[in-house]
């Protein structure tokens, strides 16, 4: 391994690759200081994954240079698998192995050494509350076991970097919070970590700094504070009775129906927006059912930046 | 060279990786027996059929039909067999192992490697549980035990050697169903369009031409060679047989592996 951490655990320059006629990627920079999460956020499609599989050198950019943990993705792919763990969409783990198995393989095709690759598999059961299944097959594992597996494959070797591509996707609450717990102890013990979700409150809790990423694209990035501040400010959100009634008062309003009964308006103008808004609406005759103040969260950064939804 | 000590460094990484690599595909057959126990029923119908269905019609030269039959039995039951490696990579890329392994600092010959050694191993089993099929049904050698014994080598050669043509497909299709739709193919005419099962000289022209030159034909007769022997199967079968067998790894292999690597 190598002494030196760089301060710097991800840089991508220019990075692009397409498929066909397909551009996945285009053109992407970004940078992950050491001890950091980077969330990369976009839809399905966006070109995350794609991404991810550049720096973990599974794909090769078309063009564009990328440097992960001090070394050259395209010419030092070696000594880059030296320094990351990969933990891909869906559990890239052998049915027919057992969980034990599982791990011990991945240490021994990491050049651990045999003892290591058992002290590692030990451990990291018992990180992911394996213990008991651990000489069972991954066959008989549930959806959450399988993806801790996955997750603890990805750790065997104690990368200093470590790559997650939707993570939690499929997982239930639960197992949702546990996976997180873990990634937060992870980052706290001085791992690199860059993950892909579509879950905004996913990046919102677990990354420092957020790139969305829409066709290929970077749409935006800062924290998640700052991308909420892009969107700016709070949101009032009138509930009617019916589909009709929440549609005369869109149009009373100025706005549009955003989810079947519901209404919502930017607070543009500060408190004095709702009271015009009531005012309007007293004029019309119609009375909302409900009415809630909404700061701005990820999802409404997300869906007015990669217009894929109707906020705006 | 091999006074460079990264070189020696690397080949012995890249074995360790293989072995790694086929302990982990031949763990599979340990947990799931009946993969073995399928591979192994369908040979064996094409044993009882053509020894006690069809076999009373055929006439062969020079020999008893059951030990014409078997040798052909056996190179089918390995090149059927190769299709395992199609199955087995294309599986291993749809449940996306192949990412993983791809993202480790491993041997990058290793997963096909480790593979088709695997899948060399499983045919080795198959061809000695129908070798024992073989004498139950009335089959003989003409041979020495030694010669037998390079008969299974040279089929076990030339499964290998279909191993890495299979390879090639395995990495190219999205998934097991579609990597044995896609070998199916090249399997049929390779294996019933030759003399496996039937005397090639019954079969009209252009057929038959092809019959009595692939390499599956090559390698029964080679096999034949070897248990049968006499003037009708001369030793140069074998040659031929392994000719064909390795002209084929050289080619096909460095395609597989440059395939895999490929990024």
């Amino acid at each position: 391994m190598t002494g030196d951490s760089p301060a710097t655990a991800i840089v991508a320059e220019e990075l692009r690759r397409t498929f066909g006629d397909v551009v996945a990627v285009d053109n992407i920079s970004l940078a992950v200081p050491r001890g950091t999460v980077l969330g990369l956020l976009g839809v399905n499609g966006a070109g995350k994954t794609t991404m991810v599989r550049m720096l973990a050198t599974v794909l090769k950019p078309d063009s564009g240079r990328a440097m992960v943990h001090g070394f050259d993705v395209i010419k030092q792919p070696q000594d880059v698998r030296r320094s990351i763990g990969l933990a891909g969409q869906n559990a890239a783990v052998d049915e027919n192995l057992t969980g034990r198995e599982n791990l011990e393989l991945v240490g021994r095709l990491s050049h651990l050494g045999k003892s290591k690759s058992r002290e590692r598999a030990t451990a990291l059961l018992d990180q992911f509350g394996l213990v008991d299944a651990g000489n069972r097959t991954v066959r008989t594992y549930s959806g959450g076991m399988r993806r801790r597996l996955d997750l603890g494959a990805a750790l065997v070797a104690q990368p200093p970097v470590l790559f997650l591509d939707e993570p939690t996707s499929g997982l239930d609450p639960a197992s949702r919070l546990d996976l997180w717990g873990v990634i937060e102890s992870l980052v706290s013990d001085g791992t690199t970590v860059l993950l892909t979700t579509q879950y905004l409150e996913e990046a919102d809790r677990l990354a420092d700094n957020i790139v969305v990423i829409d066709k290929g694209l970077i749409a935006a990035e800062g924290t998640a504070k700052q991308l909420k501040g892009q969107i700016g400010d709070t949101v009032i959100e009138f509930e009617f009775a019916n589909p009709s009634v929440a549609a005369s008062a869109a149009t009373t309003l100025g706005s549009t129906v955003a989810a079947g009964t519901v209404v919502r308006l930017v607070m543009s103008n500060g408190p004095a927006t709702l009271r015009d808004a009531m005012n309007q609406l007293a004029a019309a005759d119609i009375a909302p059912s409900h009415v809630a103040l909404r700061e701005p969260t990820l999802d409404d950064v997300f869906l007015t930046l990669t217009g894929s939804g109707a906020t705006k | 060279m091999w006074n460079d000590r990264s070189f020696r460094a690397n080949l012995g990484w890249t074995l360790r990786d293989t072995l790694a690599m086929v302990w982990r595909n031949l763990t599979v057959i340990r947990r799931v027996p009946q993969l073995l126990v399928f591979s192994f029923i369908q040979p064996l119908i094409f044993v009882l059929m053509f020894r006690y269905v069809f076999g009373g019609a055929i006439k062969v030269p020079g020999t008893r039909y059951v030990d014409y039959l078997m040798p052909g039995v056996f190179v089918q039951t390995v090149s059927f067999g190769a299709l395992n490696t199609a199955i087995g990579l294309a599986e291993d890329k749809n449940r996306g192992l192949l990412e993983r392994l791809q993202s480790l600092p491993m041997s990058r010959a290793a997963v096909l490697g480790g593979r088709v050694l695997a899948d060399t191993t499983r045919n080795v089993f198959i061809v000695l549980l129908m070798l024992a099929v073989g004498f139950a049904v009335g089959f003989r050698a003409h041979t020495s035990p030694l010669e037998v014994a390079a008969g299974v080598g040279l089929m076990v050669l030339f499964g290998l050697a279909l191993c890495w043509i299979f390879a090639i497909i395995g990495l190219f299709v999205p998934n097991g169903e579609a990597a044995q739709a896609a070998a199916f193919p090249l399997l049929a005419p390779l294996v019933f369009a030759s003399s496996a099962f039937v005397d090639p000289r019954s079969m009209p022209g252009v057929l038959r031409w092809w019959a009595e030159r692939q390499p599956v034909s090559v390698t029964a007769k080679g096999v034949r060679a070897l248990t049968i022997g006499g003037p009708e199967y001369p030793t140069s079968y074998v040659w031929a047989s392994i000719a064909w067998s390795l002209a084929i790894i050289a080619v096909m292999a460095p395609i597989a592996i440059r395939k895999y690597r490929r990024r």
